[in-house]
Parts: C-alpha cells; structure tokens; sequence
C-alpha cells in the first residue's frame, strides 16, 4: 500500500509518554489491575458452556501453546470476512460452543480477549497486507484519512500530523493499538480498542461506528497494519 | 447472600526477623461511589468496600477506611515488622454484605 501511514521516524508505544508510576503498574503483574480480567478469563477458559456444553480448553487445549501469537494477527480475514479477535471469540461461541455471543464491553468477553492477548505480550504485530485483506485494508486507510463530525478532524490530523505536540495539556500518541484490551485509569476499568475508538469519535462530534460493525474492523486493520512490528503490551495501563 | 471479588495479596514469604516487610493488597471491586446516575437518570446505589484490615498472628497491625472518593480496584501498599512466624489475615468488607479474606504465611528467622 502507498507510503502515507509510514511514519517518519520510529513508531512510539504510547506506554513511552506515561509516567513511571503507571510504566510500573503495566509491567508489574501484581500491580496491574487488568490481571483480575485475565484471572477471570482462565476460568472462563475452563469453563462449559453452550448447548454443545464444551469449553474453550477442549478444542484449544493448551492456551500458552495454542493462543500464543493468535492475537498479533488480528483482524484477519477468515471465510472471507474480516474478523476482529472479539469477533472470533464470539464466532467461536456461536459456532462451537452453541452458545449465544458476548456483548461489548461485557465482563465475559474483555476477559477471555485479555487472557488471550496476554498470551502475544512481546511478540511483534503481525498484520501484514496480503490479497485477501487488500479491500478492507483501503478502506481502513479511507476512514483513518476521513474528516468526520462536526469539529471536522481526521484521525490522521490528530494522531499522524500532530503527534507529539499536546492537546489540553496531554500529549497526542500516534494511536498505535499495541496494549489492547486497556486497563484505562478514565475508564476505571478495562476496554477494547472499539470503545477507545468511540471515544475518539464522540470527541470530534461524529456519530460512533457501532460496536462490531465492518466500518470498526477495517479501522482496527488499518490500525494494526500501521503498528505492524511493535510488540504487543495486552493488557495495558494507560492513563 | 454475602458478595465477594477477586482480591491479591503481594508480600514476601520469608523474612528476617525484625526486617520492615512490604504488602500489596489489591481488590477488584467497582466502587460505585452513589454520585452517578445511569443513562435514564437513575441514581446507582453507592456499592463501596468500607474497611480493609490486616491481622498479624491475629493482632491488628493494619486498618483502612474507604470512601466514595477512591478510585475502582482499589490498591493498599503498606509496611509491618516480621516479628514472629505464623499467618496474616487481610479482610475486605463493603457495602451489601460485601466481604472478601485472603491468607498468607510467613516464616520469620
């Protein structure tokens, strides 16, 4: 794809503008407030579930064998549509398990996308354009380069044009999405990159894609591609 | 019926005797400070933990009140003394019967 989403000079973790403190509260699994997600996401893990009452554990088994690596490839095209890791979890649901999808932003599905994520931390992002993904892929870049709502911003105003300069006193990050699902101290909780997203739309006064939708997925592609090569930090603090 | 969450504890399971011990107590618990109203106005009951104590070979070394103010998945980081060997008890309780226990063992030399 063209050059515009290369940024000159080396892509930036958000992680290196935080304090120390919240630096110590990522890396420190004892002080990372996202570990009780994981926990809750291994014993989801075990669990059954579903009319086929069969947990995650028995088509997957091991999960540091199996999931390891899984999450630096999302969102990727699986039977022809793009799926986010969210997506395939619920994809996996529905289909395996016989059981009925998890909500947004629910408990359910943050912990097993933790806990899965968890198992990438370190492993540089593997989201690569290739003739599958090539569609959703432009189309990621459309929305990334598209003023939207009524203060009329881009992403790419704010997070390619503008990063590292400040807004209202915080410093812009270049908006890489390489420690999702966020334990977000505004947030008092932890939350998926498409909540982080909505939250950037409500600020520009746009109408927020939906939760799922295929505009979010191509965004989130998109994004990755952008990040390819960083190492994941799931599950993350930020502030 | 009593609730709980999941709650750590972080501390060294070996000490000197005399030496000042570090202990992380950490909640996963909402905090819902009873200020916030829900999308169609409704007030949210306050859902708070209200008292954090640790209890040393059953003598209490450590207590903290909690209020609206503090922040979801609250995190404790206190010192004791590691006189003597033997176990130490770190209760939460909250509002609504809320009521969390941890245990730890520490051999003192």
């Amino acid at each position: 794809m063209a050059a515009p989403a290369d940024l000159s000079g080396k892509k930036q973790s958000s992680y290196e503008l935080m304090s120390a403190e919240n630096k110590a509260m990522q890396d420190d699994p004892t002080l990372n407030p996202a570990m009780f997600w994981v926990a809750e996401g291994e014993s989801l893990w075990q669990a059954k579930s579903g009319t086929k009452n069969i947990a995650c554990s028995q088509c997957h088994s091991d999960l540091k064998k199996s999931m390891r690596g899984v999450a630096t490839q999302y969102p990727k095209m699986i039977k022809g549509k793009l799926q986010t890791l969210e997506g395939q979890i619920n994809q996996c649901r529905i289909g395996a398990q016989g059981a009925p999808a998890l909500a947004y932003e629910s408990k359910e599905l943050l912990s097993l996308t933790a806990l899965i994520a968890l198992q990438s931390k370190g492993m540089p992002i593997a989201v690569n354009e290739s003739p599958q993904n090539k569609e959703e892929l432009k189309k990621g870049q459309q929305w990334f380069n598209k003023r939207l709502g009524q203060l009329n911003l881009s992403c790419a105003q704010c997070h390619e044009d503008r990063a590292g300069l400040k807004l209202g006193g915080s410093p812009i990050p270049q908006g890489h999405p390489n420690a999702y699902p966020i334990y977000r101290l505004e947030w008092q909780t932890l939350g998926s990159l498409q909540r982080r997203l909505r939250n950037c739309m409500s600020g520009v006064r746009a109408q927020q894609f939906e939760y799922g939708s295929p505009e979010m997925a191509q965004l989130e592609l998109f994004l990755m591609w952008r990040a390819r090569g960083m190492p994941l930090e799931a599950p993350g603090v930020r502030p | 019926m009593s609730k709980t969450s999941r709650t750590s504890i972080t501390m060294p399971s070996s000490a000197k005797k005399g030496a000042i011990i570090e202990i992380r107590a950490i909640a996963q618990h909402d905090m819902e400070s009873g200020f916030r109203y829900t999308e169609s106005g409704k007030l949210i009951p306050r859902d708070i933990i209200r008292t954090f104590t640790c209890s040393y070979n059953n003598v209490e070394v450590f207590k903290a009140d909690f209020y609206p103010g503090i922040g979801a998945n609250p995190l404790i980081t206190f010192t004791t003394i590691a006189s003597d060997s033997g176990m130490l008890e770190f209760k939460w309780l909250g509002d609504d019967g809320y009521e969390a226990v941890n245990q730890a063992r520490i051999t003192v030399s």
